[in-house]
């Protein structure tokens, strides 16, 4: 398709691929760590100062 | 909603739960119309195909020199206003910037090797480009190894604004010396040089690109003031216990 240049172009889409998706992994696993943590520390008692739930987001 | 309002944690939570999966959306629709814009375009009568290397290089090229831009005005936000989401939007753009610079820098790397000959050339456009990388990478140790988030935020700041010198010198490294690296062919004086065959994909790319970067950045925010909520309760309970 891409003629004797295919090389490097398949390897130029391919690394924007892997690491855009590296990117979106990282935001997607940090989001359920972070949430999962705050589940755990309200599982534990622990209350934010305002009263309200740790896991709420609003 | 004034900027105030939007700089409150708990209100810029419930405001990226709404907008992140309309951003998601613009993005994978303008990034899948871009590639396919990408993918259907003609040859260049000088490049061939690796132009189609261009569609993905240019806008990650851009967006590394625009996330440090960004990177500064929260810096400003950070030392001189105390904006309390300003050190959270500096400390979480720095890896994705770093991310778009790694790619500019390798897709760069993949189109030179054809066309130049040569996968590296210590030219000003290319040794400036490196010199950005580097300053990601430092800025990331440097919050990494600072365990009170606002004392890292302060010295993050200042580490950010000084490198900010670094954009114009990227920026017109190519009119100032005699580089391998092209000219300016999409913003400069006099209009881009680009027929539309190749200016509307790496436009609708650098769209889809940028937007990308937001609903990461977003993304990334939301999870930073929940690590730092997380760190205030357990800061609470350590407190609680002691005291009783």
């Amino acid at each position: 398709m891409f003629g004797r240049y295919a090389e490097f172009i398949v390897s130029s889409y391919a690394a924007t691929a892997i690491v855009v998706l590296l990117l979106i992994g990282w935001v997607v696993l940090d989001h359920r760590r972070q949430k999962a943590r705050l589940r755990d520390l309200e599982a534990r008692g622990a209350t934010r100062r305002s009263g309200r739930s740790a896991t709420d987001l609003s | 909603m004034t900027l105030t309002e939007l700089a409150n944690p708990t209100r810029f939570l419930t405001l990226a739960g709404r907008m992140l999966p309309w951003l998601a959306g613009a993005t994978a629709l303008l990034l899948t119309v871009g590639l396919v814009q990408a993918m259907l375009a003609p040859d260049d009568y000088q490049q061939g195909a690796t132009v189609k290397i261009m569609f993905i290089h240019v806008p990650n090229a851009w967006l590394s020199m625009f996330v440090w831009g960004v990177m500064s005005v929260a810096s400003l936000g950070t030392l001189v206003w105390r904006h309390p989401l300003a050190d959270v939007a500096a400390k979480t753009a720095a890896p994705i910037g770093a991310a778009f610079t790694f790619l500019a820098l390798l897709t760069g790397s993949l189109w030179g090797r054809p066309m130049w000959g040569t996968y590296w050339e210590w030219d000003a456009r290319l040794t400036s480009m490196l010199i950005l990388f580097l300053m990601y990478l430092g800025l990331i140790a440097l919050w990494r190894a600072v365990e009170d988030p606002s004392r890292a935020a302060r010295a993050a700041a200042v580490l950010t604004l000084v490198g900010a010198i670094n954009l114009p010198i990227i920026k017109f490294s190519v009119d100032w010396w005699n580089t391998l690296h092209q000219p300016a062919s999409v913003i400069r004086m006099g209009g881009s040089t680009l027929d539309k065959s190749f200016l509307i994909p790496l436009l609708v790319m650098a769209i889809g690109f940028s937007l990308l970067f937001l609903t990461l950045h977003v993304a990334a925010m939301r999870n930073e003031i929940l690590r730092r909520r997380v760190r205030t309760l357990q800061m609470l309970q350590a407190s609680r216990a002691e005291a009783a």
